[in-house]
């Protein structure tokens, strides 16, 4: 290696050592660059919606991905299943009364015997030799609706009071925090119950004799489910409301906010078309999480005998159906149960993982 | 300094207590209205009356009054421990007479759930913040997640079947021995005890990837004891935050696992009244145990600010 030549003091740069130390540049290193090397450094990548980024993280966590394959089962169980079985959910089979699981009565055998096709009694039948089967579908069924709709009964109110008390502020927003701070504090249990009881002989009256179509669409689900959802547009929207209330106060403060403002949106369009819609990860992920617990509240209440009525089942009801004759029927209380767990587990894990997927900054 | 502190406690306290007063009116106000507006009048359901003794009747118990005066007799008579008497689960009988007789029942199974809640959580959630990421962990966290997903009914249903029924271990109804209490007990125990034990993992493991931890490690301190005392005692500020809504679930997880049970408390006394419609005792017993939960969470609430001091007591934004 040549010794540098530059003097002590000199401004002169030393650049020899510094390209003479790896690789030695040959003349070829000075050529124009091809067509395959150019597009060799184009990213090729492509660029992702925040679902698709969101869905490609979701994929990844297994628990999740279980949890989303069990909840489609149960779907296509409640709601398709009935319509493979033969039964109905408050038809009475007689002289097939309290059977066990995949057992036939004796009238059934002999239909067999005499080469008529018999659908088999999967979880057995109840004491009113009803096919549990198809009670424990429907059941399904109710209570997948009731979380449902309970949570965009949550997510609708919850979001709009949210984003108004944040985005409004001030005087406005304090008022409107104590009043959820209020709804809070009430023990939430005790009003469903309350509720239960006092809506009943109104809203009962209401569905006989009222006559608008509106109502009448009500009167399908009954009384015990139309209070829950009442309860859950009373009481259950106020933490929804406080998440989106703490989104909407961070994002207010921002550029396009303002950008929006100046060029004269409302507020109502600030937060219908810039506040919400940059919530929108939070907005499905307490949506998706509000689910399981309105089915939970649900089964305790039917479980109780407070909330579906007969005929209707839900699996709460059934499981409380099924306590009657735990000595000898056991399954009766132990499959809808098992059901209703998977549920409510399976809904619980995908929501995590969804938290996870949509808003990596709340993963611990 | 110091001073401002306490003062500030003061007003924290104030406001608080404050708070909890105006709930309690409010929930009380909300059940006499609602309990009014159903239709239907306490003298109606028996045999058909002329309408003058109707009247009379109304007015002996100050029925024709306008509503605010009915609600303010209801409230400072409630005050003064007079519940009304039960209409149809023990006829005449004094409200709050039987809330005192029911209500210990309740307290002795809840008092222990609770406390089992607590003794085997809190281990639990150090065990296995201390065994992050082994088998005990991972074995640990299934029967945790499984604990708050599964409904109470369904672990009191297992737990009848299994020790009541099966193995004929232990007597499935009443309180008579010891033996009534284990499986009422822990099957309201269950989920408290599951979220407990998930909370304590993770504030667990953050405090242990804090200094002083690395410290107490260096100085050779045995892990045993770096666990259960250096980080156990920050780590168990999110649990304390939990104490409220928990009574709160054993309060309403009891009317279950009373039910099940058949345990003569005042949980499944309440849901027996209101299957019976009995509206004095659905009134009293709504607001008493709306009293006890408020004061409950006030009090948790009082005691987390204390715990912790690095919570300021000005409410900020979140």
């Amino acid at each position: 290696m040549p010794k540098s030549k530059v003097r002590l003091g000199s401004l002169q740069v030393d650049v020899d050592p510094v390209l003479d130390a790896g690789c030695p540049l040959t003349a070829a290193d000075f050529e124009p660059a091809s067509q395959e090397e150019k597009a060799s450094m184009v990213v090729i990548k492509k660029r992702m919606s925040y679902w698709q980024d969101a869905w490609r993280r979701l994929k990844r966590n297994t628990v999740a991905m279980v949890a989303l394959g069990v909840i489609i089962v149960i779907i296509l169980f409640a709601f398709m299943g009935p319509s493979f079985v033969p039964y109905t959910y408050s038809q009475q089979i007689r002289g097939s009364e309290n059977l066990s699981p995949m057992t036939y009565s004796e009238k059934e055998l002999e239909a067999a015997a005499a080469g008529e096709k018999v659908f088999p009694h999967v979880f057995g039948t109840d004491t009113l030799g009803r096919d549990l089967l198809v009670r424990v579908m429907y059941g399904a069924r109710i209570s997948m609706t009731v979380g449902v709709t309970a949570s965009l009964i949550v997510l609708v109110i919850g979001s709009i009071y949210g984003s108004v008390s944040g985005f409004l502020g001030g005087k406005v927003d304090a008022v409107m925090m104590r009043i959820v701070e209020l709804i809070y504090s009430i023990p939430d249990v005790l009003v469903v119950l309350l509720l239960q009881v006092v809506l009943k002989d109104p809203l009962t009256d209401l569905f006989d004799t009222s006559t608008s179509p509106l109502i009448e669409s009500f009167s399908g689900i009954g009384v015990g489910l139309f209070s829950i959802f009442i309860t859950f547009a009373l009481l259950y929207w106020v933490s929804m409301s406080r998440i989106i209330r703490g989104q909407v106060l961070m994002l207010k403060s921002q550029e396009f906010v303002m950008a929006a403002q100046c060029l004269g949106a409302s507020n109502k369009r600030i937060i219908k078309r810039h506040l919400l819609p940059n919530c929108i990860g939070q907005i499905v992920v307490t949506t998706c999480l509000q689910i399981p617990s309105a089915i939970f509240l649900e089964s305790f209440l039917s479980f109780l005998g407070l909330g579906v009525s007969a005929p209707l089942a839900s699996l709460g009801s059934l499981a409380s159906d099924g306590l009657g004759g735990i000595y000898s029927y056991a399954y009766r209380l132990i499959i809808p149960s098992v059901v209703l767990s998977i549920m409510i587990l399976s809904l619980n894990l995908f929501g995590d993982g969804l938290r996870d997927a949509l808003d990596p900054r709340l993963k611990k | 300094m110091r001073r401002a502190g306490s003062e500030e406690m003061l007003e924290y306290v104030l406001k608080r207590v404050g708070m909890a007063f105006l709930t309690v009116v409010v929930i009380a106000c909300i059940t006499f209205l609602m309990m009014n507006a159903i239709p239907g009048s306490p003298f109606l359901d028996e045999r058909s009356q002329p309408p003058e003794v109707l009247a009379a009747l109304e007015a002996k118990y100050g029925l024709d009054k306008p509503l605010y005066q009915q609600l303010g007799t209801y409230l400072t008579s409630f005050v003064q421990g007079d519940m009304g008497v039960s209409l149809k689960m023990q006829k005449n009988r004094d409200v709050a007479e039987i809330i005192f007789e029911k209500f210990p029942v309740s307290v002795r199974v809840g008092v222990w759930a609770i406390l089992n809640a607590i003794v085997c959580g809190i281990p639990l959630g150090c065990i296995a913040a201390y065994n992050r990421g082994k088998w005990v962990d991972s074995l640990l966290r299934i029967i945790t997640t499984a604990g708050v997903a599964i409904p109470s009914f369904v672990v009191c249903t297992v737990l009848l079947i299994v020790f009541g029924v099966r193995l004929s271990l232990l007597p499935t109804m009443g309180l008579d021995s010891w033996k009534n209490y284990l499986m009422p007990c822990f099957a309201l125990s269950f989920y408290p005890m599951c979220y407990i034990a998930r909370l304590m993992r993770s504030s667990m493991l953050d405090v242990i990837n804090q200094d002083y931890i690395r410290t107490a490690k260096a100085k050779g301190v045995a892990p045993v004891m770096l666990i259960f005392k250096h980080a156990l005692r920050n780590s168990l500020i999110p649990v304390i935050t939990y104490l409220g809504p928990m009574v709160a679930y054993t309060v309403t997880g009891g009317f279950v696992v009373e039910t099940v049970f058949s345990i003569p408390g005042l949980g499944r006394y309440f849901i027996q009244s209101i299957l019976a419609r009995d509206y004095p005792i659905i009134m009293g017993t709504t607001i008493f145990l709306s009293i006890l939960i408020i004061f409950m969470n006030l009090l948790v609430d009082i005691a987390y600010k204390i715990v912790d001091p690095r919570i300021s007591f000005t409410k900020g934004g979140e």
